[in-house]
């Protein structure tokens, strides 16, 4: 049954429907959901584990099954929601697509797209009036430096991690970290965010080196023996640690740290135990119905990609029928109002902060198998929300909206 | 059964059960408990808080009820698809009723006749002859329905769903839904005054409780809470439990660990108590002398004394544990 009307939903995805919100038959309103993303080259090869995979309709299907959801509450008050997404191949021609879409007007559009390509959107002339949610990203440099007004970030920033890992640690009182560090600059990055981390909660960097040479080691049936004498080897440095923190964005050396590291110490960071917004493994606060239904709609686990999908349209869908707003001008200003709520299987409704308009929410410190814990730990407090503990709150931020 | 076998009545009592005649089983009023990841429900004496059973059932235990004669206390048994029918004699689980997929919650007709099951993962409330377990219609409603709410005279089901946050009027002569009314994010429980004229519904996420008229369908008052020194997004209001005379309501604040008295004629929050962790659903005693409170967190029970509005004590029952139901 769910599968029949999800595929109502996919076929009306790739018609392209000029008029957003219209008023049909029998008083029924439509409103029309973008989703614009670039489908990046990918080498499944280069996954660390014959367990993972990389699904081609990774994040559209949580922005399809939030249009199920929609379409549920829609039919009892009169809202049909489409989804038109649009695929701009690696390598298309994005600006020729963003232009399309915004032929007619500023427009609500749902941004899976990398850090560069969401600024390219972002600044298009077309696009200063419109909203960009942004489904993808985790990068610092567009909540900081890089922020822009059209922009809302829904996924939990690399400085949020670490922040949720550090309060994790420091609770635990394993407050001596030695952080290596993967060979590019978004690695970079997460290793300042570790040291900040450090600075704001009282733990220690007592060690930190740069690994750079690539095992490449998982299509190589006897790779593990490399992996065996190169991994005691980067982890043997003067002075005793408590944990390791990796900083490896791109999956290229973390998950082969465990159980091979030079001391017995726990890997956290970007591998070993993550903080993520989304888990399939996680099911508290009812994420256990979020993971099933999910799972029956798309066959497949839910991934963190799909969750910012997922809460992509469930913001707008929010937008138009709580707040009862249809263009985008109405709904920056709504998104940035205290009136904003979306439900987010964390046991509270959700918000942007007003200074960088970053989703404010727990983060999930996850195993591949468990949930661990959920930051902010119990003590870290604030006098507004207590998820501002994690990353750039208000007297920090570089994000200029003006 | 300690408490059972004091006195002259003790040698009577276990000459009565060793024949098998539980049916005589001296009984003060009792708590039925349902325990989500220990798949039991903890049956406690009314007087003495001590534990008289643990009763087996299937898996994920939640919504529990007692039927209108006191008989039977029904209990949803989430994973797997049925509905426990515990006999308040024997503390027996002497039948099972399938309910269709994950069945969260039930409330009954008020003749007892019937049940009505919310689907949590199908979107569904399912209609079930109590006598013969048929089921007589499936609803589509919202997403992720819980708790249900029927009428006095029946005629009316209220179901809220979770994830669409609404709650849906369900005419029962034609099993139509003829209402829609969206409230405040992820209602969990709907609750007529003793009166009828209005239905207030819990929203946890929102953090409010909205206040409906049945007949118009439309919202008349939202309630809010401020806790000084508990920030809002830790005020999850779930359950709801009117006196008989309508004039004060009590809620379960979730993961704020208190219950709020309300004035339900002005809506001003008069106290806030302080219970366990994760109080969701409540229930009171027979003759509303005492509100029972269920910790999911902390799992226990915490008695509140209704007339001087303080938390009396606690009673450990099983793990993480969901609902009750009152047998007096």
């Amino acid at each position: 049954m769910l599968g029949l009307l999800a595929l109502v939903v996919l076929t009306s995805a790739s018609v392209a429907c000029p008029v957003r919100a219209a008023t049909g038959r029998a008083g029924v309103r439509t409103f029309s959901i973008v989703l614009l993303r670039k489908r990046y080259h990918f080498n499944p090869e280069t996954l660390p584990s014959l367990l993972e995979s990389h699904p081609a309709n990774l994040g559209v299907a949580g922005a399809e099954e939030a249009t199920f959801e929609l379409n549920t509450a829609g039919k009892f008050i009169g809202w049909d929601f489409k989804l038109d997404v649009v695929t701009v191949p690696d390598g298309g021609n994005l600006v020729a697509a963003a232009q399309k879409l915004l032929a007619h007007g500023p427009r609500v559009i749902i941004a899976d797209l990398k850090a560069n390509d969401l600024l390219t959107l972002a600044d298009l002339p077309a696009a200063k009036q419109s909203v960009i949610l942004d489904m993808r990203t985790i990068d610092d440099s567009l909540r900081q430096q890089e922020c822009r007004a059209n922009v809302f970030h829904l996924l939990p920033s690399q400085a949020m991690r670490t922040d949720a890992l550090a309060q994790y640690l420091v609770l635990k009182r394993w407050t001596r970290w030695f952080i290596i560090q993967g060979p590019t600059p978004q690695d970079a990055v997460y290793a300042a965010d570790i040291r900040r981390s450090a600075m704001r909660y009282g733990a220690h960097v007592v060690a930190q080196k740069i690994y750079n040479y690539n095992p490449g080691s998982r299509r190589s049936d006897t790779g593990y023996q490399q992996i065996q004498t190169q991994m005691p080897l980067a982890t043997e440095v003067n002075g005793d640690y408590d944990v390791i923190f990796v900083a490896d964005e791109t999956d290229l050396f973390g998950d082969y740290l465990s159980y091979n590291t030079f001391a017995a110490r726990p890997v956290v960071g970007t591998q070993g135990l993550v903080a993520t917004a989304w888990s399939p493994a996680y099911q508290e606060y009812a994420a256990l119905q979020m993971q099933q239904r999910f799972d029956l709609f798309a066959h497949r686990r839910m991934t963190e990609l799909d969750y910012g999908g997922w809460l992509a349209v469930r913001i707008v869908g929010n937008a138009v029928m709580r707040g009862n707003i249809t263009s985008p001008i109405p709904m920056r200003k709504y998104l940035r109002s205290k009136d904003f709520l979306v439900q987010s299987y964390k046991g509270q409704g959700l918000n942007f902060r007003r200074w960088d308009q970053q989703l404010r929410q727990p983060v999930l410190l996850m195993t591949p198998l468990m949930t661990v814990s959920i930051s902010p730990q119990h003590g870290f407090l604030h006098p507004g929300y207590t998820t501002d503990t994690l990353g750039f709150d208000k007297p920090e931020t570089k994000c200029n909206l003006h | 059964m300690q408490s059972a076998l004091r006195g002259r009545g003790a040698a009577l009592l276990v000459a009565l059960a060793c024949l098998g005649v539980f049916a005589a089983r001296a009984r003060a009023t009792e708590l039925f408990v349902s325990n989500e990841i220990d798949d039991t429900v903890t049956v406690l004496n009314g007087d003495t808080y001590k534990v008289i059973a643990t009763i087996p059932t299937d898996q994920r235990p939640r919504g529990i009820v007692a039927t209108p004669d006191h008989q039977y206390v029904l209990v949803c048994d989430g994973d797997s698809g049925n509905i426990d029918v515990i006999d308040t004699r024997t503390l027996k689980v002497v039948r099972r009723i399938k309910t269709g997929p994950d069945p969260e919650t039930l409330a009954m007709s008020p003749s007892g006749d019937k049940i009505y099951v919310s689907n949590e993962n199908n979107a569904l409330v399912t209609v079930i002859n109590f006598a013969t377990g048929k089921w007589i219609r499936q609803i589509p409603v919202g997403i992720e329905p819980e708790g249900l709410a029927v009428s006095h005279h029946g005629h009316t089901v209220v179901v809220v769903s979770e994830t669409t946050s609404m709650a849906h009027f369900i005419d029962t002569s034609d099993w139509k839904v003829v209402a829609n009314v969206l409230v405040d994010t992820r209602p969990r429980i709907a609750q007529f005054t003793p009166d009828q004229r209005l239905l207030w519904v819990s929203s946890e996420v929102g953090g409010t409780v909205s206040v409906i008229n049945p007949r118009t369908h439309r919202i008349v008052h939202i309630i809010n809470f401020h806790i000084p020194g508990v920030d809002r997004e830790y005020i999850g209001p779930v359950g709801v439990r009117f006196t008989p005379d309508g004039r004060t309501a009590f809620v379960a604040l979730g993961r704020a660990n208190r219950v709020a008295v309300i004035n339900a004629k002005t809506y001003k929050v008069e106290k806030y108590i302080l219970v366990g962790q994760r109080p969701w659903q409540i229930s009171f005693s027979p003759h509303r002398r005492r509100l029972f409170v269920v910790n999911g967190l902390t799992n226990d029970v915490t008695i509140i004394d209704v007339s001087s509005r303080q938390a009396v004590k606690s009673v450990p029952v099983g793990r993480l544990p969901w609902g009750i139901a009152v047998v007096p």
